[in-house]
């Protein structure tokens, strides 16, 4: 029996992603990884900044995504998200810029403990990202 | 009786209107042509973010202290109402149509002794609404410079509706809108997303979807994912307006260069006729003349 389910991420442009070979997908949700196999139970949970890994038959793909929700249900993850890129087309430029902005909005001192948790997260992924 | 040359002046500036109306009917149609396909591809967003508020707002149990952007405040006191027309005119009954519409809801907020608040999105909306409603017009926002639609602009949008809402400055929030039918009908809409009004279940099948996981708990992703929702219905009704807003331009511009059109031809007959009758004139004198000697 084949172990592979369905991929759709989206975003509110356009279907980014659709796959239908997948046979794991690893998403960073809020309170941690979740690695997702077939036949996960379904599952709705929350994004926090980080890289969504899908590995399906053929290749190995990695995305950044700063926010969004997953869904899982009869075999197919949704991702809604609002800001993704696909680590190959990583612009430099852009990642420095959000990293000094993220560390600009950490520097301010009206944000609670769990911005600052999530802020600092991401300028964590973001300098893993640049760095390679 | 104008003149001959008046009449030829006259055909030929009709004829040049007639040109810059065929050339905005080709620019809209190519531009409806974009419009239309973006409005396709953010529907799945939309849809899926509907479906996952669906499956959660079925699993909340204890309705008292569900995030209020879902129940509401309890209250009907201040409406805010979101008002999305284009930036620019020369599109038909575009903008009239959502303001119409708009007014009526207005007047009745009005008579119904209650606040009302509006954001108008889109210059023309707050050109035609601020004669008669200017001291309820709280913000006015223009998307003039982006080229195109894009989610940015709809999310500040929505964060100044939450920053509103957590401030208790309103109770229920409509936005307008015109819903893109097909070029010729765009149908003026009016949609409450706060609180999130709960669709007619027409689609049961409540038993079987209440089995999720979630992770966090339930509160938390609502409260998490509303906010993404009003920006998310912003940026759908951003999308049906641009379509709507070129498929009405178009329709209205192919008007525009046939009534043109007919212009000419009556003026053509009309110069043909007053020439003729000249030549007729000049003829006469002479052989009148010719026959006196």
């Amino acid at each position: 029996m084949s172990n592979l389910f369905n991929i759709d991420i989206v975003n509110p442009e356009q279907s980014f992603l659709s796959k239908d070979n997948v046979f794991e997908v690893l998403i960073p949700a809020v309170e941690g990884e979740i690695g997702i196999l077939k036949d996960h139970i379904p599952i709705i949970s929350f994004l926090k900044p980080g890289i969504i890994r899908v590995f399906s038959e053929s290749e190995e793909q990695s995305f950044y995504v700063e926010d969004g929700i997953v869904e899982f249900k009869d075999n197919t993850l949704s991702v809604l998200t609002s800001s993704i890129f696909d680590l190959k087309d990583a612009d430099k430029n852009f990642v420095s810029e959000s990293i000094s902005s993220a560390e600009a909005e950490l520097s301010k001192d009206n944000i609670d403990d769990q911005k600052r948790f999530l802020l600092n997260h991401k300028v964590e992924v973001l300098k893993s990202i640049s760095i390679n | 009786m104008p003149s001959l040359d008046d009449l030829r002046k006259r055909i030929t500036s009709v004829k040049s209107t007639q040109k810059i109306t065929k050339a905005m009917k080709m620019v809209a149609a190519a531009k409806l042509r974009k419009a239309q396909e973006n409005a396709e591809k953010g529907r799945p967003y939309s849809e899926k973010m509907n479906n996952v508020i669906l499956n959660l707002s079925k699993s909340i149990t204890d309705k008292e202290n569900a995030p209020k952007l879902l129940v509401g405040t309890g209250e009907e006191k201040v409406h805010l109402c979101i008002v999305l027309t284009a930036d620019r005119g020369l599109c038909g009954g575009f903008n009239t149509n959502i303001i119409k519409k708009a007014k009526s809801y207005f007047e009745k907020i009005i008579s119904e002794n209650k606040t009302l608040k509006i954001i108008t999105v889109g210059s023309k909306g707050y050109d035609q609404l601020k004669r008669q409603y200017k001291s309820y017009i709280v913000e006015n926002i223009s998307f003039k410079e982006s080229k195109n639609i894009n989610y940015f602009d709809a999310d500040k949008v929505g964060k100044i509706i939450i920053e509103k809402f957590e401030k208790n400055e309103f109770d229920v929030c409509a936005i307008f809108y015109n819903k893109f039918k097909n070029v010729i009908t765009q149908i003026p809409q009016e949609q409450q997303i706060v609180p999130l009004n709960e669709d007619k279940d027409d689609k049961d099948d409540s038993g079987k979807d209440n089995d999720y996981e979630f992770e966090p708990d339930e509160d938390e992703i609502l409260s998490n994912l509303l906010p993404k929702n009003i920006s998310t219905q912003i940026f759908k009704a951003m999308l049906e307006n641009s379509a709507s807003e070129q498929g009405s331009r178009m329709t209205a511009m192919d008007n525009a260069t046939r009534n043109a059109g007919e212009l000419v031809d009556r003026l053509t007959i009309e110069y043909n006729r007053s020439r003729q009758a000249a030549i007729t004139k000049e003829l006469i004198e002479i052989i009148s003349g010719a026959e006196s000697l």
